[in-house]
């Protein structure tokens, strides 16, 4: 038997414990044994598990060790890391969550998992200075409207029926406090400089920075947020999520069709 | 195929320890003497932020080894081309002192295992190994340390001994041997060897860098000893005797603690990094000539 057959073999097994360990297996006695080879599905399942634990552990304290250890062998099972970058290993748990059934008593499990993916993605992300609030005075006020702003690379938005950004804040330490906030939130991810900070937006800025992160012009923008509620106020709003990082210091507009030299 | 060995710089004959992101303000302040610190290059293969920082930092500081767990040297299909250029890009940057991986496969058609998995020694694997460290070293530009596994079962086809095995793959590219202590006791009683002995026959010459950890125990089906290489635990005796003998033939050599599971405070660390220092000050005292080409 040629080595690729060997690993085929080996590699099958190892993620299918209904099969047998490979043929071809042997010890120092002359005979092969099974608890040899369950090390390694062991070192596979648990290693995967350890990795997604560390990712996504406000979900794990919110269903516990054991639900959750189910819940990752079958993501497992389905979804076997596509890369040796495991810090990116999990990207697609929330959409899992999502349509996992065991799970739909915990109806914004998916949501807070969406934080935590976002997270990670965010320390990892590309250095990128954010757009500076005097970048975003020195624009034109005749063509403010016209303004696109893009994203920061490590910006993330999560926006939730839930108040997840309260049920992930209130798990960041040992003791848990009750989370009293009623409704929806919407989350923002971002790194600005090194630290990564998850902020819980004003409830009537949500529509307009999910507008603006998928590319929306700030008049568009401004529009669906009045639309959605009254009280919106554009230039607080928008100061504030500069401020917090959510942009990069690029601006385009779309009169002209080119950036504007502020970048 | 065999080329000049891409030698950079060595770690210096001093013990290291595996950094911890949970260590790094702690290790920023008290500027602990350790001799070198070492990373697994997959954790900082994102594009930026505290992981590069940190590292930077480390690296200006201190001797760096930069350990691979990723790049599957030991598997039939071809070494990831996008995985040597991330690899390239991080021996540029931060110019470490070691770049290690090991003789392991880890990816399958199937995705990344995320485990170090045994293959059978025989002259096929033998070749690709061979090519495989070759190709790593072309596209790196530096010598790469090949690590000793340590393994819980053996293959029926296996033809060649390992050390021979290891021995052939560093004649054949100039690679050079990171012997880890800590496989040599777990393969050891796993399949029945004595583990002086496998001291005894490694080509020392080649090692530039030692590892030692911790080890777990159970028993097979058998109910034969079995142990895991757990790297969640302190050094085990019959390991750091192990380590004395490895150093009386290999002379100071760079030494790493491993500890990678349910990880202590850095103090620990330290003072396992202490213990394995003292042995090397003592092989050096003994020793003032250097014995290693």
């Amino acid at each position: 038997m040629g080595h690729a057959a060997t690993e085929a073999a080996f590699a099958a097994a190892l993620l299918d414990p209904a099969l047998p360990p490979p043929a071809g297996l042997t010890t120092a006695r002359g005979a092969p044994d099974a608890k040899r080879f369950a090390v390694y599905r062991n070192n596979v399942v648990v290693g995967l598990r350890t990795a997604l634990a560390t990712r996504f552990r406000v979900v794990e304290r919110l269903v516990g060790e054991e639900f959750f250890a189910l819940m990752a062998r079958a993501y497992i099972a389905g979804t076997t890391p596509t890369s040796p970058l495991l810090f990116a290993y999990g990207d697609d748990l929330p959409d899992f969550i999502e349509g996992f059934a065991p799970a739909a008593s915990v109806p914004y499990l998916a949501d807070v998992a969406r934080i935590e993916a976002a997270v990670t993605r965010a320390y990892h992300s590309k250095d990128s200075e954010p757009l500076g609030i005097a970048q975003l005075a020195a624009l034109p006020p005749e063509t403010l409207g016209d303004v696109r702003l893009a994203p920061h690379p490590a910006a993330t938005l999560v926006r939730s029926r839930f108040p997840v950004g309260s049920i992930w804040q209130a798990h960041q330490h040992e003791a848990v406090a009750p989370v009293s906030a009623p409704g929806g939130e919407a989350v923002l991810v971002v790194r600005p400089g090194l630290e990564v900070g998850v902020h819980i937006l004003p409830s009537r800025d949500a529509v307009f920075a999910g507008a603006l992160l998928e590319g929306a012009a700030l008049g568009d923008a401004a529009a669906q947020a009045l639309a959605a509620d009254e009280s919106f106020d554009f230039g607080a709003a928008l100061v504030g999520l500069a401020g917090l990082g959510a942009f990069a210091g690029t601006v385009t507009i779309d009169k002209g069709d080119k950036d504007d030299g502020h970048g | 195929m065999p080329y000049e060995p891409l030698h950079a710089s060595r770690l210096p004959p001093r013990a290291g320890v595996g950094f911890k992101s949970e260590h790094y303000a702690d290790i920023m302040e008290t500027a602990p003497d350790i001799g070198f610190f070492e990373v697994h290059a997959e954790n900082y293969m994102g594009e930026g932020g505290m992981p590069h920082r940190m590292l930077a930092e480390l690296s200006a500081r201190y001797a760096l080894s930069l350990h691979g767990v990723g790049l599957s040297i030991g598997a039939t299909r071809p070494l990831d081309k996008a995985h040597l250029a991330r690899l390239r890009r991080l021996i540029d940057r931060y110019k470490p002192q070691s770049f290690s991986e090991h003789l392991a496969w880890s990816t399958h058609d199937t995705g990344f295992l995320n485990d170090l998995l045994p293959l059978p020694y025989t002259p096929e694997t033998l070749a690709r190994v061979a090519d495989h460290v070759d190709e790593v070293q072309q596209a790196t530009g530096r010598q790469l340390l090949l690590e000793n596994p340590s393994t819980y079962v053996l293959f029926e086809e296996s033809s060649i001994d390992e050390i021979e095995f290891l021995d052939a793959v560093a004649e054949r590219t100039g690679c050079g041997l990171l012997l880890d202590v800590n496989n040599v006791m777990v393969s050891a009683v796993n399949h029945g060897l004595d583990p002086l002995a496998y001291i005894d026959r490694f080509p020392v010459a080649r090692v530039g860098e030692i590892h030692l950890a911790g080890y777990d125990e159970t028993v097979d089906g058998a109910g034969d000893r079995l142990l895991i290489d757990a790297h969640g635990s302190r050094v085990r005796e019959d390991v750091f005797a192990l380590y004395r003998h490895t150093v009386g033939r290999c002379g100071p050599v760079a030494t790493l603690i491993e500890w990678d599971n349910d990880v202590p405070g850095f103090a620990v660390l330290y003072d396992e990094a202490r213990r394995a220092d003292d042995v090397l000050a003592e092989e050096a005292a003994r020793h003032p000539l250097p014995r290693r080409a």
